[in-house]
């Protein structure tokens, strides 16, 4: 789509070129692919850069969903504490209820090319932000060949893959609040950092304000498709009205149902730019911020694991002293153990920790980005609704005249 | 700003006047900035805004032209106009004219006319200006509860609502400029009956339902108002109409104090009594008696008394369907034929018409709603924003999304307004559905009378044959037979009597006749007038308030304009 502004990108020492450095990405051209149950989806994927880590200025390969999937999973085990850009659904099951049957065929059109237009930007996220661009995930994604691709990506399930389970309890855990501590259960372990309390609050209440926004958005989509409905339905039986009248009057009623007419194709493709201009961004907001909840359960596991383990090393050492005391023969193994143990401590920490400094930057990108985009879906929602009602104003305006003259008739 | 703006140029040049025509040169956008008034390219200001002054609309308060038009009128004598910068005599931006302003004065001025029945306005179906000579204004209010001491039988008594009936007329016909009456709606109907009776042939306005069922389903208060409004409805129809307007029937029933002097329609038992003496009055012409009352012929056939009538008439009525030969006289009138087809097709489309008006209002109303809903959620989120923010960018953010939230609950409001004249407008639709009601019945008028005529007709022709019959056994007998002779002069009675009622049948076949065609041009202007008005009103409303729409939706995409890509 577009190019999107580099900032922080290393520059490598062995740049021959004297070009700043740029990865441009764009996912392109929609084509279904086999038939049937087998049936997908697959996208072009169009890579032009300058980085000596790619091969040559452009590179064109062929990815489906499941591609950005895996692509998306490997980012968030390997990049803990940043918020990996989030991906459109899965499936429209769930998404879009309450749709006639035209409109589940034209939401497959119109499917596509959300779906497009959201991988798109999902790519170019990542290859925009200063970590992840850097990522060798990346560049297979960007890269390999389709036969490599398919191998990796079959590789992946089960390994890395966290079971939506785990992922369920990672939350409950990090919600629950007085609730535990009332029943007497074990506490669970949670950081006691007032200020990424309000943070965590902050982002599951901003979840619930965006989903109502943009359940009312996704309405005023369809309110819109239903005037331009029945002002095509008016207009047509003003039609009808006017060939009965006949003469002047019935002159002056044709020209109105023919405005009508107009007007409601307008309104069809007003609702067409507001859903993907409007709606979807406010939508791929609510994905945002499902990604930082994400986030905020791996800082939180990070977090327990980090405790844990400070505590199993402090009971390591009360244990270790008192062998220590009785000269067992078991204080070498212990002391080894106890070795690996604080090594592993030291490591849980400085993950924790990375997790945490990660996460402050990224607050601060997230907000940015947000203002960023929120502010362009603004726009083009108010320059949509204005285009709209000055061409309604127009067309009402121009009939004016012709009454005037058919009247004094 | 935007592409369709230099476009909204040029396609507005092509509606201008022809006064303006000649000296049209498109500007730049310099010159709006000579404009005071808002941001956007739509100013009141415009030179070719005649058609905004000259809308005749229904509402009289629209006439008194709010101060920029009656300027821009003025204007529009001189091709040239003098706008206040030096640069621009002899160009000028063809404005479309902005109707924003006039529609939003003729919503105050609707406003006004709200209040419960003090309406000043004349009630004139047709857009004529109030400063004709004569006028006719009815208003209903101040329901009241009686008591009806009469016919109360059990303790406690039947309580009935008047609504008290205020008139104001120069009307050389009624006995004063300003009085008021009490009426009950059952004297509504017996006016409704009395109006039928003597105006056949008449597109006479129907009066409200009785609707027994929802009187008993309803809140009192709720029913007792919307009773009101229909009343008055009906009475201003009534008074808009040219010929009832003057009738006695009315008249009576705005003025004459106390008891309606209306005489009602008697029961049905009385009536059934009557037939009895009355039968060979009606169409046999006995001695007793002799001449047929006339005025009873002239009325159609009803139950009780015509009961005999009834069966003639209605025999006829099978013979003329499903009998061999023709019936004697027809419906010949070939163009009127044709108009009532007409107007049956005509019938069907605005029903439907109606029908998809009703949708495209209701559209209109949900996608107001949403609009709101979608406003009120985001100054929720920026409240929340606001409160919450840690950095700047949320704050500008929230600023951001304050803006598009006012936007949008003002636009939710705009269409509430749009919504409701909307209604006005198109509400037309329904007062001609309505008025179909009173064609229809003003033909059946008409067939009822050709039916009596017809079978007058038959009547007379079977009675000759008897006669014929009875002259010839008769003839045959040496020295006359004296029973058949007395029979045969009988017979002859009732034949003459039979062709007076005849030739009343055929005058006021005639009459009705007569009626309908006078109805049916009156119809066919009125309609025309009010139609042209109902589109203007359609039309002018769309366009006020879809530039009211574009005109907050502007301010927000400048707001907003930064975060455009370039090449948006």
């Amino acid at each position: 789509m577009q190019q999107r502004s580099f900032s922080g990108v290393s520059q490598s020492p062995r740049s021959p070129s004297k070009q700043p450095p740029y990865l441009a990405v764009s996912v392109t051209d929609p084509a279904k692919m086999g038939n049937g149950v087998q049936a997908y989806i697959s996208y072009k994927v169009i890579t032009k850069t300058n980085l000596p880590e790619y091969q040559g200025l452009e590179k064109i390969v062929i990815r489906r969903y499941s591609d950005f999937v895996w692509l998306r999973d490997r980012l968030f085990e390997k990049y803990k504490g940043i918020f990996i850009p989030p991906l459109p659904e899965k499936s429209t099951v769930g998404t879009n209820k309450a749709l006639s049957c035209a409109e589940k065929f034209r939401f497959t059109a119109e499917f596509i090319e959300m779906r497009r237009q959201a991988l798109d930007i999902f790519v170019n996220r990542i290859a925009s932000h200063h970590e992840l661009q850097q990522s060798e995930d990346l560049r297979i994604f960007l890269q390999a060949d389709e036969q490599t691709m398919e191998r990796a990506r079959s590789q992946e399930t089960g390994i890395f893959k966290k079971k939506p389970a785990d992922l369920m309890q990672i939350f409950k855990d990090v919600q629950s609040r007085v609730s535990d501590v009332v029943l007497g259960k074990e506490k669970p372990v949670e950081e006691s950092n007032p200020d990424y309390e309000k943070l965590k609050r902050y982002v599951f209440e901003l979840e619930d304000h965006l989903a109502e926004a943009q359940k009312h958005a996704y309405r005023l989509v369809k309110r819109h498709r239903e005037l331009g409905q029945s002002l095509s339905d008016f207009g047509r039986a003003v039609k009808l009205l006017g060939a009965c009248e006949g003469e002047a009057l019935g002159k002056a009623f044709s020209e109105l149902g023919t405005k009508s007419e107009m007007l409601s194709v307008k309104l069809q493709k007003e609702a067409q730019h507001l859903l993907m201009n409007f709606e979807e961004p406010l939508k791929d907001y609510v994905r945002a911020v499902h990604s930082v909840k994400g986030t905020i359960a791996e800082r939180a596991a990070a977090f327990r694991q980090h405790c844990d383990l400070a505590e199993t090393i402090k009971l390591k050492e009360i244990d270790l002293n008192k062998l220590r005391l009785t000269r067992s023969e078991r204080t070498v193994d212990a002391e080894h153990e106890y070795e690996e143990l604080k090594a592993d401590g030291e490591e849980a920490r400085r993950r924790f920790e990375m997790i945490v400094r990660l996460m402050n930057e990224e607050m601060v990108r997230f907000q940015e980005e947000k203002t960023l985009d929120v502010g362009l879906a603004f726009h083009e929602f108010a320059k949509g609704q204005s285009r709209l009602a000055n061409a309604i104003a127009d067309a009402w305006r121009s009939l004016l005249p012709k009454l005037e003259a058919c009247s004094s008739s | 700003m935007m592409g369709y703006e230099n476009q909204g140029h040029e396609e507005a040049h092509l509606y201008a006047t022809p006064a303006e025509m000649e000296s049209l040169v498109l500007t730049d956008n310099d010159d709006s900035s000579h404009h005071q008034s808002q941001p956007n390219h739509h100013h009141p200001l415009s030179s070719s805004l005649p058609f905004a002054a000259q809308i005749p609309t229904d509402d009289d308060h629209l006439l008194a032209s709010p101060s920029f038009l009656t300027h821009s009128q003025s204007q529009s004598q001189n091709p040239i106009p003098n706008h206040s910068s030096s640069s621009s005599s002899f160009k000028f931006i063809l404005e479309p004219p902005s109707y924003a302003d006039a529609v939003f004065r003729s919503f105050d001025g609707d406003h006004i006319n709200e209040t419960n029945g003090h309406d000043s306005s004349s009630g004139d179906l047709s857009s004529s200006p109030p400063s004709t000579v004569e006028y006719l204004s009815i208003s209903v209010s101040d329901p009241q509860k009686e008591q009806d001491l009469a016919n109360s039988l059990v303790s406690g008594g039947n309580t009935y609502v008047t609504y008290l009936i205020t008139t104001r007329t120069n009307l050389p016909d009624f006995n004063g400029s300003e009085f008021s009456v009490r009426r009950r709606f059952k004297d509504v109907v017996t006016l409704s009956d009395r109006l039928s009776e003597s105006y056949r042939g008449f597109f006479i306005p129907i009066r409200p339902d009785k609707n027994v069922v929802e009187s008993q389903v309803m809140q009192k208060q709720e029913f007792v108002e919307q009773r009101r409004v229909a009343l008055e409805k009906y009475l201003r129809r009534l008074a808009a109409h040219p010929v009832i307007r003057r009738s006695d029937e009315l008249r009576s029933f705005l003025e004459v104090d106390g008891r309606l002097p209306l005489v009602r329609n008697t029961d049905v038992a009385s009536r059934m009594l009557d037939g009895a003496v009355k039968l060979p009055r009606q169409l046999f012409g006995e001695s007793v008696g002799g001449a047929v009352d006339v005025s009873e012929v002239v009325q159609p056939a009803k139950g009780g008394r015509d009961l005999l009538r009834l069966f003639k008439e209605l025999k006829q009525s099978v013979t003329n369907d499903w009998g061999g030969a023709k019936p004697p006289v027809v419906e010949e009138d070939k163009e009127f034929l044709e108009k009532k087809e007409k107007l049956q097709d005509f019938e069907q489309q605005i029903s439907n018409v109606s029908q998809q008006a009703e949708s495209l209002v209701k559209a209109q109303q949900d996608i107001g709603e949403t609009m709101g809903q979608l406003g009120l959620a985001f100054v929720k989120l920026t409240k929340f924003e606001t409160e919450e923010a840690v950095y700047e960018t949320q704050r500008v953010r929230a600023a951001d999304m304050k803006s598009v939230a006012t936007a949008a609950v003002k636009a939710s409001r705009l269409y509430r307004e749009l919504t409701a004249q909307t209604v006005k407008h198109l509400d037309k639709l329904h007062e001609y559905l309505g008025a179909m009601l009173a064609v229809n019945q003003a033909f059946s008028d008409r067939s009822s009378a050709l039916l009596t005529v017809q079978t007058l007709l038959s009547e007379l022709s079977s009675l000759h044959l008897r006669i014929e019959k009875l002259e010839a056994a008769s003839s045959k007998i040496f020295g006359g037979d004296r029973a058949r002779i007395r029979k045969i002069d009988e017979l002859k009675e009732t034949v003459r009597a039979t062709e007076d009622a005849k030739s009343c049948a055929i005058r006021e076949y005639e009459r009705i006749k007569e009626n309908n065609k006078n109805e049916l041009e009156r119809l066919d202007k009125e309609r025309h007038d009010d139609f042209f008005n109902m589109l203007k009103g359609f039309v002018v409303n769309q366009a006020g308030y879809a530039e009211k729409m574009a005109s907050v939706w502007d301010m927000v995409a400048e707001e907003t304009i930064g975060y455009a890509k370039d090449g948006s």
